[in-house]
C-alpha cells in the first residue's frame, strides 16, 4: 500500500452559502510531485489553507503525513514547508532577517543552526547577494524566491508550493523546476499548485484537476493522459468514402474536434491550394476499435487514397480544457 | 509517527528527530521584541514621547516669568524649583492622549499588522501556535507600554537635571524626600503608568484580531481610549467610572505622598488585570478559531 502524504476525504469549505471547496478527496502519494491544477478561483488556495490548518474545514477530514489535521498541527507543520498564496514578508526587514524571524516561530527549529540554515536556504534560491537588502527593495520574483527559501529553512518531508513560479522570469521558472526535481530526488513530497498546465506537465508525476471547487480528475500523469481520447487523423481527397469506411469500423466521426486540433502545416498547405480537394478526416478512436494498421488496410481496400494517417493521443491540455472549460470567466 | 516517517528519506529522518525535542520557544519573543523596537515607527514614537518633557522643560526655562502656583498642568509650577518634576509633569500631559495614541498604534498593530502583511499565515504555518503567538504579541505590546512610559520619565529626568536645580523633593503631602528616594518614586510612577496602559493594550489586541487592516485596529483602540476618558468625566455616569480602564490613569500622584497611598495602585492593578483577563479571553476566543485568509 502506498502511504499518502496528503489525504482528504470529502473536504468541504463554505463561505456563507457558497462552497469554495466542495467535497474533494485528494490522495497524494509519498514521494510524488503532485500538480494541483485548476483555473483561477477554482478553490486551490482555499484547499491548501484548510489542509494546513489556516482555515477550518466546514466538513470532511484531512490527514497530512499520516496525521490527522488540524488536531496534530503542532507535530505536522514543522515537517511541512509551505508557500501559500504568494510570499509575504516584513518590508522593513532584510531578506535574511525575515527568514530569521519566521524561523523563530518554529519551536522545532534549533536556534544554534539558524544562521547557517538561513544562509543555505538563501543560497539555494540564488538570493545570497540580496540577503542584506530590505525586502521593500525586492522585485516580485525575488520575493517569490525568498518565499521558497522560507519553505526550505528546515529539512521537510512535504513541500506545499502555491503557484511557485508566479512573477518569475523564464530563467527563474526553470530554476524552480530544477529545485522541485532535486527536492523530489531527495525524497521530499512536493505538492505544487498551478494554473499553468505546461508547468505541471514538466515537473509533476501526479496531478489533480480542480474545477469550481471540485476535484474533477486525479492520478498519475500518464494515467491522466491515457484517459484522454485518441484520434485518428487522415488526409485524403476521398473524404466521403473514408468517412463511410471509418463509420463502418465504429469510429466516431468528429469533425469539430479534428478541425480544432488540425496541425498548422497542413492547414497551410490546403490554403495554398497545392492539394486541392484534399481533406482532413478525423475521428475518435474508441476503446476496442481495430488497430491503426487494420484501419489503413480497410481504407485502402475501399480505394481511399490515403495521403496521411496518424493516431494522436489527446494532449493533457485538451483534457484540462475539457475538464475545466475554456475561457477567462472566473468560476462562480 | 516519527518511526514511520524515518524510512522515507534522510531528510525525513532528520526532521523526525528534530520533532522529539522542541525548544521552549523564547526565540519568538526575542524576535518579536527586536522586530518591534528596531522598527523605525516604534523608535519614532518613543522619540516623540521623549520630546514632550524636553519641550515642557525648554518652554519653562525660556519663558521670562516662571509659571505661578497652580498655573498650567499640575506640577508645572514646581519645575523651576526642582528639575525632578519635569518627568511627572510630562506624564500628566501625555497620559490623556499621546501615550494612548502610541499604545493604540502598538497594540492595534499586533495581529492585524501581521495579517495585513500576510506574514500571519507564515507565522502560523511555522507553526508558531495561535495561543503562543497571541501571548508573544501581547508581551510585545506590554513591553512597548513600559518603553513608552520610561521614555517620558527618563527623558524628563535627564532634561530636568540638565536645566534646573536638583535637590530634596517636596511631596504633595508636604513632606520632603531625598533625591535618591525621588528616583525610586519616579520608577514607581513609571510602573503605575505602565500598568495603567495594559488594559488598553488588551483591548487593542482584541480589536487587532478582528481585522486585517492595522490602521483600523489602531484607530479603534485610540478612539476607545478617548471615549473612556470622556465617559469618566461625565458625572451622570458616576456608577460606570470605576469600570473604565482610564479611571485611575491620573491617580499615580498618590505615589507622591508620604506615606504612599497604595489603594489607587491596587485598585488600578486589579482593574487592569480584569481588562487583560476579559479582552485576553475575547482575543483568544476570536483568534483561535479564526480563518486566516489574508
Amino acid at each position: 500500500m502506498t502511504e499518502l502524504a496528503i489525504e482528504t476525504r470529502g473536504l468541504t469549505k463554505r463561505f456563507g452559502r457558497q462552497a469554495a471547496v466542495d467535497g474533494i478527496d485528494l490522495a497524494v502519494p509519498r514521494g510524488a510531485v503532485y500538480g494541483f491544477l485548476g483555473p483561477n478561483g477554482s478553490g486551490k488556495t482555499t484547499t491548501i489553507r484548510v489542509m494546513l490548518g489556516l482555515a477550518a474545514a466546514t466538513s470532511g477530514e484531512v490527514s497530512i503525513l499520516g496525521e490527522e489535521m488540524p488536531r496534530h498541527l503542532r507535530d505536522v507543520l514543522p515537517r511541512v514547508g509551505a508557500l501559500v498564496e504568494g510570499p509575504a514578508f516584513y518590508p522593513y526587514l532584510s531578506g535574511a532577517a525575515n527568514l530569521h524571524r519566521l524561523d523563530t516561530a518554529d519551536r522545532h527549529a534549533p536556534s544554534s543552526t539558524r544562521s547557517t540554515r538561513v544562509a543555505r536556504a538563501l543560497e539555494r534560491v540564488g538570493l545570497s547577494h540580496a540577503a542584506g537588502k530590505r525586502v521593500r527593495a525586492y522585485s516580485l520574483g525575488m520575493k517569490q524566491r525568498l518565499g521558497i527559501a522560507n519553505a526550505l529553512l528546515s529539512p521537510r518531508e512535504l513541500l506545499v508550493l502555491d503557484e511557485p513560479t508566479n512573477g518569475l522570469d523564464p530563467q527563474g521558472t526553470r530554476e524552480v523546476r530544477a529545485l522541485v526535481r532535486s527536492l523530489a530526488a531527495e525524497g521530499t513530497t512536493v505538492f505544487v499548485s498551478s494554473h499553468l498546465l505546461a508547468e505541471v506537465e514538466q515537473m509533476c508525476t501526479h496531478a489533480g484537476v480542480m474545477s469550481a471547487g471540485s476535484l474533477v480528475a486525479q492520478g498519475g500523469l500518464d494515467d491522466l493522459r491515457r484517459v484522454g481520447r485518441a484520434y485518428v487523423r487522415l488526409r485524403t481527397p476521398d473524404a466521403d468514402a473514408a468517412r463511410a469506411v471509418l463509420a463502418s469500423l465504429r469510429l466516431d466521426l468528429d469533425d469539430a474536434v479534428g478541425a480544432q486540433a488540425e496541425p498548422a502545416e497542413h492547414r497551410q498547405s490546403t490554403a495554398q491550394g497545392a492539394d486541392a480537394g484534399e481533406e482532413v478526416v478525423s475521428a475518435v478512436l474508441p476503446l476496442g476499435s481495430p488497430a491503426p494498421e487494420a484501419i489503413v488496410a480497410a481504407l485502402v481496400r475501399a480505394e481511399v487514397r490515403v495521403r496521411g494517417f496518424a493516431v494522436e493521443g489527446a494532449s493533457l491540455e485538451e483534457r484540462f480544457v475539457a475538464l475545466t472549460g475554456e475561457g477567462f470567466d472566473i468560476a462562480q | 509517527m516519527p518511526s514511520e516517517t524515518g524510512a522515507t528519506s534522510g531528510d525525513a529522518a532528520v526532521s523526525a528527530a528534530r520533532l522529539a525535542r522542541p525548544s521552549a520557544g523564547w526565540a519568538l519573543l526575542t524576535s518579536e521584541l527586536s522586530v518591534l523596537f528596531r522598527r523605525r515607527r516604534t523608535i519614532a514614537m518613543l522619540l516623540a514621547l521623549a520630546a514632550i518633557p524636553v519641550l515642557i522643560a525648554v518652554a519653562v526655562k525660556l519663558s521670562s516669568s516662571p509659571p505661578g502656583p497652580g498655573e498650567g498642568p499640575p506640577f508645572l509650577d514646581r519645575i523651576t524649583q526642582n528639575g525632578l518634576f519635569v518627568g511627572v509633569t510630562a506624564l500628566v500631559v501625555s497620559i490623556p492622549l499621546f501615550l494612548p495614541l502610541t499604545i493604540g498604534v502598538a497594540a492595534g498593530d499586533t495581529i492585524a499588522g501581521e495579517a495585513g502583511l500576510g506574514t500571519l499565515r507564515y507565522l502560523l504555518l511555522a507553526p508558531a501556535g495561535r495561543v503562543r503567538l497571541l501571548l508573544v504579541k501581547y508581551a510585545g505590546a506590554a513591553a512597548f507600554c513600559l518603553a513608552a512610559t520610561s521614555s517620558v520619565v527618563v527623558a524628563g529626568a535627564a532634561i530636568g537635571v540638565a536645566l534646573f536645580p536638583v535637590g530634596p523633593v517636596p511631596l504633595l503631602s508636604g513632606d520632603t524626600i531625598t533625591v535618591g528616594e525621588s528616583v525610586v518614586r519616579s520608577l514607581l510612577v513609571a510602573g503605575y503608568v505602565t500598568i495603567s496602559m495594559l488594559g488598553l493594550s488588551a483591548v487593542g489586541l482584541f480589536i487587532s484580531t478582528l481585522t486585517e487592516v492595522p490602521v483600523g485596529a489602531m484607530a479603534a483602540t485610540i478612539v476607545l481610549s478617548v471615549v473612556s476618558q470622556v465617559l469618566d468625566s461625565l458625572n451622570q455616569l458616576a456608577w460606570l467610572h470605576p469600570w473604565l480602564f482610564s479611571h485611575y490613569w491620573l491617580d499615580f500622584t498618590d505615589l507622591l505622598r508620604e506615606p504612599i497611598l497604595w489603594t489607587s495602585f491596587a485598585d488600578n492593578a486589579l482593574l487592569q488585570a480584569g481588562y487583560i483577563a476579559f479582552f485576553g479571553a475575547l482575543a483568544y476566543g476570536r483568534f483561535v478559531t479564526k480563518d486566516v485568509l489574508s
